[in-house]
């Protein structure tokens, strides 16, 4: 990590930058439905042996009356979820959709793709595919020869440049396409979902080109679900669902508003994990997760109070029976499990009929994400005769406002001494 | 709205050098995908017509004995067949051209007219091999070259914007109508049938023989077997009566880019959408 001393002061120049320079793009009361037709007569035959057959179908509002500008310079994100039309926004942007009704006004040249890679042919060696694409992406001729042997090295692949694409693994081949779309001579440049380009030191290149078209003024706009990558590289955002705008502004305010259309749905949708024990003696009736007032919680950001809890109903009188909980992130890793034989202690004695309340609060370090907790119980002893496991019980999402990469983000501390 | 004449967007080439560029680099890529990884390379361009020929030869020359007393016929066939294969490769391969074109018209901004006429260039490219190997095939035939051979050039010219418009107009309909390509493929046979390629236009009765040479394809086809083969044989201007009823062929070829044409730019900006 470098550590800029003046970076706070930069950013803040940049952003005041922003506000005064130039649109760049500028977009008003944009719309694009898609008609989906009930039944799709797709072939002559159908059309003819049904000829009054009502043509119904249904409007498909994919970008509604959708209005915003970026600023010539400007790295602008739009996020949403899988149809939220933010794709089909792009498009219209890159023309490659007919608008229905709005204005787009680009000033500036205009990069002609919103994809990397277009045209690249696998059966190809990857000399021709770089050629081919340049000059798809629009450079001449000239240009794309000239520029070959930067494109290579950027790429990091002049060994393998007669190999064919289908050799390539495809972070190779994703290489290769982001080098030679590097070199495209626009002002502004579209592009959906690329940014994990590589291995951590391509990354890190990719990095440095896109902090080098930052001070160059190029203006990009980014589509993408990462919102690491938002937070990292954007200057703004904007959060669109069902075609509208939901939220434009601050990178981080744009990333939480994503995390809780996205992950608020997933609380309510996703249904309970399976179910472990005989739950004969005891039974967990509920799990929640809750704040430090006691207010049930779905999210909560960072750094403030979380406690986990459950309801346990008895059926028969039982002895130190052993409550825990494992947390699960969203890609099924444990990142906390806690037991009361190993943290608290002989739990006391239980009688039939008794409802217990079992609260665990623990410090709050986890990264952004969505959170699941399986809560047990067990006959006293080694744990290993459990009596109730339901997992995925209780869920919560952490918001965070920055982007580690981590599962918890420790608090720690910087020490740099100059010599 | 036109992104295109967005006031303050320099174009960084012009639009026709774009257009000559993305189109002549689709069409060379096609042609060397085609035989990649063939033993034979490029020759396969070859083998089809001629292969074609020397059955097509055996039956109707030796078999059938259609062609008796017209002069230079194995040399007709063959160059009637690669006359109707361009034709029948760009308008064929037109059909489904911006279906499988699908990746770059929905992740980039470039003239749609660049895939159609692509696919001409790239047929373009198989015809002038055939064509090479077709006059040394000639030559040693027997046939003696001289200066009526240059028609073939606004032959294959006019072939071209008939077939072109014909592509055009396949191209565009079948992102709408799936059944175009079979439909096309029965057509285009019964086209072949309908031109003199197994035997010439002076067979057919002479009643038909006018509104049969309107097909623009009978009509060069006859022509170039006045020009090439035979000077004692009819011409097209001679065989249909008159050199204003060439019209009507001309008329049709003209008619049908210009329809083409027309039904292309009309689809053309909803084409990424409609696929």
């Amino acid at each position: 990590m470098t550590v800029v001393a003046t970076g706070e002061d930069s950013e803040t120049q940049r952003s005041q930058q922003l506000q005064t320079a130039p649109a760049a793009v500028s977009v008003r009361g944009l719309r694009k439905s898609f008609r989906i037709p009930h039944h799709t007569y797709s072939t002559l035959k159908e059309r003819v042996l049904h000829p009054f057959a009502a043509r119904t179908f249904e409007e498909l509002k994919a970008v509604d009356d959708v209005s915003f500008e970026v600023a010539r310079g400007e790295f602008f994100g739009i996020v949403g979820r899988n149809g939220s039309g933010k794709s089909t926004l792009l498009k219209l942007l890159a023309g490659i959709y007919e608008t229905d009704e709005g204005e787009v006004t680009i000033d500036g040249r205009l990069s002609p793709f919103i994809e990397l890679g277009v045209g690249f042919n696998p059966d190809l060696a990857a000399r021709d595919n770089v050629a081919i694409n340049a000059i798809m992406l629009g450079l001449t001729r000239k240009q794309a020869s000239e520029r070959f042997d930067d494109i290579l090295k950027f790429a990091e692949l002049e060994e393998f440049i007669d190999l064919k694409l289908k050799n390539y693994s495809s972070g190779m081949s994703v290489r290769l396409a982001f080098s030679v779309a590097i070199e495209v001579d626009a002002d502004v440049l579209l592009v959906d979902e690329v940014l994990a380009v590589g291995d951590a030191a391509f990354q890190h290149k990719c990095f440095e080109e896109f902090q080098r078209m930052k001070d160059e003024g190029r203006t990009l706009i980014l589509v993408t679900h990462d919102m690491g990558a938002v937070q990292r590289f954007c200057d703004r955002a904007m959060l669109i669902e069902r075609g509208r705008v939901v939220e434009i502004g601050d990178p981080e305010r744009v990333a939480r508003a994503y995390n809780e259309i996205n992950f608020g749905r997933l609380v309510y949708d996703v249904e309970d994990g399976p179910r472990y024990g005989d739950h004969v003696a005891a039974e967990i009736v509920d799990a929640w997760f809750e704040n430090e007032v006691g207010q049930r919680l779905n999210a909560q950001l960072q750094g403030d109070p979380l406690t986990f809890a459950m309801a346990v109903r008895f059926n028969e009188d039982l002895e130190d029976p052993i409550f825990a909980v494992t947390l699960r992130n969203s890609k099924r890793h444990a990142i906390f499990g806690t037991s009361s034989a190993a943290f608290h202690g002989p739990s006391g004695a239980f009688k039939s009929g008794q409802i217990a309340e079992v609260k665990i609060s623990m410090q709050n370090l986890f990264a952004a994400d969505s959170f699941t907790a399986t809560p047990s119980i067990a006959h006293s002893g080694t744990g290993q005769s459990a009596i109730d496991v339901r997992e995925d019980m209780a869920r919560v999402i952490i918001h965070s406002t920055k982007y580690t990469g981590g599962v918890i983000d420790l608090p720690h501390e910087y020490t740099i001494e100059r010599r | 709205m036109s992104l295109d004449s967005v006031p303050g967007a320099p174009v960084r080439e012009s639009e026709f050098q774009r257009f000559a560029n993305l189109t002549w680099t689709l069409a060379i890529t096609e042609w060397r995908l085609r035989f990649y990884g063939s033993v034979l390379g490029v020759a396969w361009t070859l083998l089809r017509p001629f292969a074609f020929f020397g059955v097509i030869y055996v039956v109707f020359a030796k078999i059938a004995k259609v062609g008796e007393g017209v002069v230079n016929y194995p040399a007709y066939i063959l160059l009637s067949l690669i006359l109707f294969g361009f034709f029948g490769e760009v308008t064929g391969g037109c059909v489904g051209a911006l279906v499988q074109r699908e990746n770059l018209l929905r992740k980039m901004r470039f003239p749609r007219l660049v895939i159609p006429v692509s696919v001409a260039v790239t047929a373009l490219l198989n015809l002038g091999m055939a064509l090479i190997a077709g006059v040394i095939f000639l030559v040693a035939l027997g046939v003696t070259p001289d200066w009526g051979w240059l028609q073939l050039i606004p032959m294959v010219v006019l072939l071209l914007i008939f077939s072109l418009g014909v592509g055009l107009l396949l191209s565009a309909l079948f992102v709408r109508f799936r059944d175009i390509q079979p439909i096309w493929e029965v057509v285009s046979q019964m086209l072949f049938y309908a031109s003199p390629i197994l035997y010439v236009a002076t067979l057919v009765p002479p009643d038909y023989l006018r509104p049969y040479l309107a097909n623009p394809i009978a009509s060069i086809l006859t022509q170039m077997r006045h020009a090439i083969m035979d000077p004692n044989a009819a011409g097209a201007a001679e065989a249909i009566g008159g050199a204003p009823r060439l019209l009507i062929p001309l008329g049709i070829v003209f008619g049908t880019f210009a329809l083409g044409w027309w039904v292309f730019n009309r689809e053309a900006p909803r084409v990424a959408e409609n696929l």
